[in-house]
């Protein structure tokens, strides 16, 4: 196992327009660093998909990647109102986004199922009025 | 096709990105529900949407899209420009609705890529 390099990021609440911010800068990291582009590529739309999520429903969270040359480590957590049933959450078209998200271009059901798709492993630990942390691995061919 | 063989089949106007008209486009995403386009999109080149906020420029840069074209004469706001500016992306604008645009440009060549 090579070095490991730690990437922390802030998800500020209720700023939509900012969102994005850390998996803008993720990817661009992961460019400099020479990470193969399909792997970019999955850590970039898993990662997004988190960001918006955490700004929609969970008043923002921590976001921390870690970075080796075998895989790529994604950790979100929040202490926003956490996830009633998970099951129903995965299932593609099931939203429970706001009128005024869905305006935005968002919130049409398809966010964890693709987080789940475009990660090689991901893990969902929630418990309500407490949080929600989401572990997403994608590994470098 | 490159993006101005497409910004000339649209009559579209170029509002940002001048320098990158020469990039080669093959396939293109048409959606103003950017949750689907991330969940559907497979190495387009061209997004055309009608929704105007900076989460379109951010969901375009996570897919490697290299052109965004704006539908039925929308224009983003300077927020979102800006945030085009720094990601690199030819960014346009069309009078013509979404379906007219996909058709016109569906008809010159561009596909809609792997399902």
């Amino acid at each position: 196992m090579g070095d490991v390099i730690t990437l922390n990021y802030t998800v500020k609440p209720d700023d939509f327009t900012r969102a994005g911010e850390a998996s803008s800068n993720v990817k661009n990291t992961l460019k400099q660093l020479g990470i193969p582009p399909a792997a970019i590529r999955k850590v970039s739309i898993a990662l997004y998909e988190g960001e918006i999520n955490m700004v929609i429903h969970a008043r923002g969270g921590e976001i921390t990647v870690e970075v080796s040359p075998e895989e790529i480590r994604m950790v979100l957590a929040d202490v926003g109102p956490g996830i009633p049933d998970i099951e129903l959450a995965m299932k593609e078209g099931y939203s429970t986004a706001p009128e005024e998200i869905r305006s935005l271009g968002f919130g049409a059901g398809m966010g964890l199922s693709n987080m789940k798709k475009y990660s090689d492993s991901m893990d969902i630990q929630t418990e309500l009025g407490v949080g929600t942390t989401i572990s997403m691995v994608v590994r470098v061919m | 096709m490159t993006v101005e063989d497409a910004r000339r089949v649209l009559g579209a106007r170029v509002l940002i990105g001048e320098e990158y008209l020469d990039q080669e486009v093959g396939t293109a995403c048409g959606s103003d529900m950017m949750s689907d386009v991330l969940a559907f999109s497979k190495d387009h080149s061209i997004l055309l949407t009608g929704l105007c906020n900076p989460q379109v420029i951010r969901t375009a840069e996570m897919l490697d899209i290299v052109c965004i074209i704006f539908v039925r004469g929308k224009k983003p706001d300077e927020k979102t420009l800006e945030l085009a500016r720094k990601t690199g992306l030819v960014i346009m604008e069309t009078g013509h609705r979404m379906f007219s645009a996909c058709g016109m440009l569906y008809e010159a060549g561009l596909r809609g890529g792997a399902i």
